[in-house]
This record gives structure tokens, C-alpha cells and sequence, in this order.
């Protein structure tokens, strides 16, 4: 990913309307993003795309993907599984 | 170096509740609007409001302004003033109706009315018993609102510069405010927005702590900005904090844990709350419960490494109560704490959620300043609502569900103020020659700076230094060695260094751009609150305890006053509160106690 679209990327993942995902794609973006093949990091740009409330009830297992969110199902769980980390 | 200068009639800072809820009467009204936001208009931090917003509609019981104005001040702790209390809830009703006129989604009751829930300290009949007061839109209140506010903004032809910063507040020789500078984050341009009115809706600031429910955005952008300014900030002291936050992420434990019989715990697993409330255990009142976690941290107790934290214990409760009645305690707790809240127990610390305090304004929205005697000067083309304001409607401490209120009345209140003076017709004012000069030495100093300071290491210094110094309660001394820390992280502050230098997409320069907005909030909260000898609402001391003399610490006779930090040389001043209602009598003084 070009610098300038992964910067991008990365403000649309640090400044969120909820803490909870502040912290989950921020951790994500430092420790798991760059392990994503080229179709994953496609899928998560849409991915975090998605409204605040809905995004954080994927990630947090209240809901699941629907039949259209397919592609965001391996994401979505490696955002799960994502190591914890204290943010700052 | 020539900087593009855009000219509309009025440019808001911020696309949260407030922002654009002043828009929609600007732009309805034919003015050239522009709101400016650092994300996405539906990303602001509005969206994790959930408990409602209070109008006495009276749909469900009966309800009446009056009561919902005798909650909010006592709520204040008698520190909001009652002029502006009035306006609020009496416009409330008005504002929640054209927020249903504007598609929001409220919850409503079979016979079709605005559905209203309980919430604590709405009370009937000036605090005789509970009534449902809270109109909601489910779990998504907040969220569902700025849809409605959006969609209605569009309508009117608002134009959004999306991913945009403000930088600085610009003012000429009289001090009139004719615009903002801005920097759109894409390309790193700085851009002169020159304006008739400039409303300032930018949030709260509660990222100056370690442990705040805040989301990151909240940087206290138009705090900075207003003191950059020479504007004083009033009330900085007050900030509401919630009792169990996840230590380190600040996410909320919810109070239900604790009811459910959830223990709180210190380093040697001591249940300590039965030292502090013999009865009530676990489950006394916020205050007390928070009051009990700092003084086990202050005095050597807590947990972990820098025992900083006491522990929450559900592990003696069956699991499958913990997953029937917590839902979602053990996702939080294996997502930000990286701990099984079944097996062990939760780090836990009292965390902000709330800043009471802000620009100083007016209830029509106008932010005012002392100038020659006068304490409500008003500095002409400026106007603030939401968070970032100071109306004050919430004095000491802010009454539950009238942050949404807040935002809606004083956002509508701003916007009607601002197309009314740009209806008496006044040209845009000429621009200082200088206008950009300071945020592009700004910029340029932070760009340029070698062996400067590391944006990470002092906001984390900041928040630490907030966290034990100035938290939920506080101490004498604590306070006094806060200030001197406070100011020497203000020195790194100033010296902030980056290493990436690009112009497009530099979000390493937009944070220390962010942190330069902090640290005033957090400068004027700690010498606010060093200041006030009193313990009064969310600012609670330990040497001013509850006494005969005065009930909970409260000394109406020297602090019935609003305090006003000078950021320009750090002196603090006072303002009386203003204890005379619109039309009715003033609600008298008495002890805060529920």
C-alpha cells in the first residue's frame, strides 16, 4: 500500500466516534495489518468504512457478517484475535 | 508565502451534535456556511452518546420544565446559572420535537408518542420522586441523531470540508473574530477561512487523562484554539468521572457489575470498601467508590507494576450469571485488559468521561470575556456550544442526558444568534495581514525542530500527571506538585519534534498539532483546580471535607464563583454565577445530597 493511502487509512482508524475501536484498529494497524494479503487490506479499508456502532458489534462478536460482508469474515477475525494491548 | 483564502458568511469547527445542529439555522437561512471536521460528519464522538436527552415532554407521567430545572441545578451543584438553565429546559421540548420533524428515529410508546425512560436524578416535583424524562432512539440515541442532522444539513446545501483541522482562532486589532486558519489533511495546505461568525462546537477534551471514556478525537481542539487567542476558559476544574473504566483503555465497566456482586479489591485482594462504607460495601454511591479506589492508589495499595489500578472481582459469581446478566463484561474485559474476567479479576480506575467547563458563553451561544468591569463582554463574531462551551448549564457536575440536550439548545441557540448579527448586515471585516502567521510557525516549528520532545512520550506524561494529580479526588499537596509537573510538561509541549515531514497524510503532525491543544486544557484544569479550596459537585477535595460548617465541602460563601483560567499568564479570576432565572423565582440554596 502507497504511503500516502495507508496514512489515510490509518487516520480513518485512530479517530473513530467509539474508544473501543480507537484501541482495536489501532492495535490492529501495529501488529496484524501488515500480515494481511493484498485481498484482506482491500477488504479492510471497506471494512472499517462501515458505521461505528456496526463495525464495533462485528468485531466484538454481538453480530456476525451478513451474506454481502463475506469478504470481511477473515478480517474480522483477525481483528478478534488481535493481541491486547494498553493504548496510550 | 500566499495562503487561499476562502470567504463564507459563517464557518463552524466541529460536525458533532452542536455543529450541526447551528448549521441547519444558518444554512436554512441562506447563509454561505461551512463546517469544518477532522472526520467524517457521522464519526464524531456524538454517536457514543446512548442514554437519551432530557425534555419534559410529559408522555409518559406527568413532567414539567420547572422540575427538570430544579434537577439541573442541583445537579450543577448550584454552580450553573440559572439564566441559562431556564432557556435550556425550556427550549428542550421545542428541539427535541424538530429533531423528530428531522427524521430521528426516537423509541416511542404504543399510542405513537416519543417513548421516556427513567434516568438518575430526573426527578418530579423538584426532586420528590423519579420521573421518565429520557427520549431515546435505543442503544444509538447519539448516532441516530447526527444522521437526522446530517441528511438535513445536506438538504440546506451546508459545505463540509471533511478531514479538515482548525488550527487557529483569527482575530484583528479590536479583537473581532473574522475566521480560522485550517489545514486540510490530505494535501497539508493551511487555507484562511474569512467569515462574519465563526461557531466553535469542537467537543471536549477529555483525552488529558490516562484513563478517559473519551474516544482519541477528543482533543480539545477549540479550547486550545480560544486560549491560543488570549480567551479565558471557565470551570476547567469540573470534570465528571465514572467509578470503573478498564485501566490503560479507559472502556467502561458498566455499574450493573457491581450490582450484580461484583467486589472491588486492593494489592493484598483486600475487599477495602468495607473500611469506606461499612453498609453499602461495593455498591455506595460514584463518588464514594471512586473516592475509596484513589485513596487505595494514593496510598500505596494498588495493583501492577505501578500500582496504579485496584481490581474489580467477579470470579466468585457462576459464569453463566456472567453471561446472562453482563453481557459483553467478558469481551471488554478480554479486549482491553487481556484478562478473563471469570477466572480473574478486572484492573479497574475511575475514568473521565465529561468536561464540564469551556469557553465562556452566553446562552445565546455568543462566547463572552471581562473586558473593563464587565464580566460578559461579548468578543464580537465568536459563538461556542456543545462540550467546548461554558453556558453553564452544568455548573459543578452535568444532570444525566443533558449533554444531548446541551448541544441541541445551544447549537440551535448559536446558529439564531449568529444569522441574527449577519442580518444587521455587517461586511466581512478586513483580515490582519498576519492572519496565517501563527499557525504556519506552528507548523513550521514542529516540521523543522530537532532534538525536540516525542508527541507519544508527553501526552502520556500529561495524561499521568493529570490522572494522579488531579483526578476524581483530590488532594492539597497533590494538586500543588501537579501545577509544577503540569508546567514542565507544558515546556516539552512547546518543543514537540516529528520525524515525518511529508505534506500529505502527515497524521504525526496533526497529533502533535492536537497535543499543542491539550496541554492548555490541561494547564487550566490543573491550576483551576489547585485554586478552588472547596469541594463543590464532580471537584472534590480532601482537605475541604463535609463539616457542619459546610455540608460536603461546599463554601458558598468564598467560591459561589466561576472560575476563569487566563491562559495567556496563567492568573486565575472569578466571576459571580448568575442566581436569577428568565421569568421565575431563583431555586435557593441548599445541600446536595440524593
Amino acid at each position: 500500500m502507497e504511503r500516502q493511502d495507508y496514512e489515510r487509512l490509518r487516520w480513518r482508524c485512530i479517530r473513530r466516534a467509539l474508544l473501543e475501536l480507537d484501541i482495536t484498529l489501532t492495535r490492529f494497524l501495529d501488529d496484524g495489518f501488515d500480515q494481511l494479503s493484498e485481498e484482506e487490506q482491500a477488504a479492510f479499508v471497506d471494512l472499517v468504512a462501515l458505521e461505528d456502532h456496526d463495525l464495533w458489534y462485528l468485531i466484538s462478536g454481538k453480530e456476525e457478517c451478513n451474506e454481502d460482508e463475506a469478504r470481511f469474515v477473515p478480517v474480522v477475525e483477525k481483528l478478534r484475535k488481535c493481541s491486547v494491548r494498553l493504548a496510550g | 508565502m500566499s495562503i487561499p483564502v476562502l470567504k463564507f458568511d459563517a464557518v463552524i469547527v466541529g460536525a458533532g451534535g452542536a455543529g450541526l445542529r447551528s448549521a441547519i439555522q444558518l444554512s436554512e437561512a441562506g447563509l454561505k456556511t461551512a463546517v469544518l471536521s477532522k472526520v467524517f460528519p457521522t464519526r464524531s464522538h456524538t454517536v457514543a452518546a446512548q442514554g437519551g436527552v432530557a425534555a419534559s415532554l410529559g408522555n409518559s407521567e406527568e413532567d414539567h420544565w420547572h422540575w427538570h430545572m430544579y434537577d439541573t441545578v442541583k445537579g450543577s451543584d448550584w454552580l450553573g446559572d440559572q439564566d441559562a438553565i431556564e432557556f435550556m429546559v425550556r427550549k428542550a421540548n421545542e428541539c427535541v420535537v424538530e429533531l423528530e420533524h428531522y427524521g430521528m428515529p426516537f423509541d416511542r410508546t404504543d399510542d405513537g408518542k416519543i417513548y421516556q425512560r427513567p434516568f438518575g436524578g430526573h426527578m418530579s416535583n423538584f426532586g420528590e420522586k423519579p420521573v421518565r424524562r429520557s427520549c431515546a432512539a435505543a442503544d444509538r440515541t447519539g448516532h441516530a441523531m447526527l444522521h437526522a442532522m446530517y441528511q438535513r444539513n445536506v438538504k440546506a446545501n451546508t459545505q463540509f470540508f471533511v478531514e479538515w483541522m482548525a488550527l487557529d482562532l483569527i482575530r484583528d486589532a479590536e479583537g473581532h473574530v473574522v475566521g480560522v486558519t485550517a489545514m486540510e489533511m490530505e494535501t497539508g495546505q493551511v487555507v484562511i477561512f474569512h467569515t462574519r461568525a465563526t461557531i466553535f462546537a469542537t467537543g471536549g477534551a477529555g483525552r488529558i487523562y490516562y484513563s478517559s471514556t473519551n474516544a482519541f478525537i477528543n482533543t480539545g481542539d477549540g479550547l486550545g484554539m480560544a486560549a491560543r487567542a488570549g480567551i479565558p476558559l471557565e470551570d476547567m476544574e469540573f470534570w465528571q468521572f465514572h467509578p470503573t473504566g478498564v485501566a490503560g483503555a479507559g472502556v467502561l465497566i458498566t455499574e450493573g457489575v457491581r450490582g450484580e456482586g461484583g467486589i472491588l479489591r486492593n494489592s493484598s485482594k483486600e475487599r477495602f470498601m468495607e473500611r469506606y462504607a461499612p453498609n453499602a460495601k461495593d455498591l455506595a454511591s460514584r463518588d464514594v467508590v471512586s473516592r475509596a479506589m484513589t485513596t487505595e492508589i494514593n496510598e500505596g495499595r494498588g495493583c501492577g507494576v505501578n500500582k496504579d489500578y485496584v481490581l474489580l472481582d467477579i470470579t466468585h459469581l457462576d459464569p453463566n450469571t456472567i453471561m446472562k446478566r453482563l453481557p459483553g463484561i467478558r469481551e471488554i474485559g478480554l479486549q482491553f485488559a487481556g484478562v478473563d474476567c471469570i477466572k480473574e479479576p478486572l484492573p479497574v480506575v475511575p475514568t473521565c468521561h465529561y468536561q464540564m467547563g469551556g469557553i465562556p458563553t452566553h446562552y445565546s451561544g455568543r462566547v463572552v470575556t471581562p473586558q473593563n468591569g464587565d464580566f460578559n463582554a461579548v468578543v464580537p463574531g465568536f459563538y461556542a456550544a456543545g462540550e467546548c462551551a461554558c453556558a453553564s448549564v452544568h455548573g459543578a457536575n452535568r444532570l444525566g442526558t443533558n449533554s444531548l440536550l446541551d448541544l441541541l439548545v445551544f447549537g440551535k441557540s448559536a446558529g439564531d444568534s449568529a444569522v441574527e448579527d449577519l442580518k444587521a448586515g455587517k461586511a466581512h471585516r478586513e483580515l490582519p495581514k498576519d492572519a496565517a502567521e501563527k499557525s504556519l510557525a506552528r507548523i513550521s516549528a514542529i516540521d523543522n525542530r530537532k532534538g525536540g520532545a516525542n508527541v507519544h512520550e508527553t501526552r502520556l506524561a500529561m495524561q499521568r500527571t493529570m490522572q494522579n494529580h488531579a483526578g476524581v479526588f483530590r488532594f492539597g499537596d497533590m494538586l500543588k506538585s501537579g501545577v509544577e509537573k503540569i508546567l514542565e510538561v507544558e515546556k516539552a509541549a512547546r518543543e514537540l519534534e516529528i520525524k515525518d515531514k511529508s505534506m500529505a497524510w502527515n497524521t504525526a503532525r496533526t497529533e502533535a498539532l492536537e497535543m499543542e491543544n491539550l496541554i492548555e486544557v490541561a494547564k487550566a484544569t490543573m491550576l483551576s483546580a489547585e485554586a478552588r479550596k472547596e469541594s463543590r459537585g464532580a471537584h472534590v477535595r480532601d482537605d475541604a471535607p463535609d463539616t457542619p460548617e459546610f455540608p460536603n465541602g461546599r463554601n458558598d460563601a468564598e467560591w459561589l464563583k466561576h472560575t476563569l483560567f487566563n491562559p495567556v499568564d496563567n492568573s486565575i479570576s472569578y466571576k459571580p454565577v448568575n442566581m436569577q432565572p428568565l421569568t421565575v423565582e431563583p431555586i435557593a440554596l441548599k445541600t446536595r445530597s440524593y
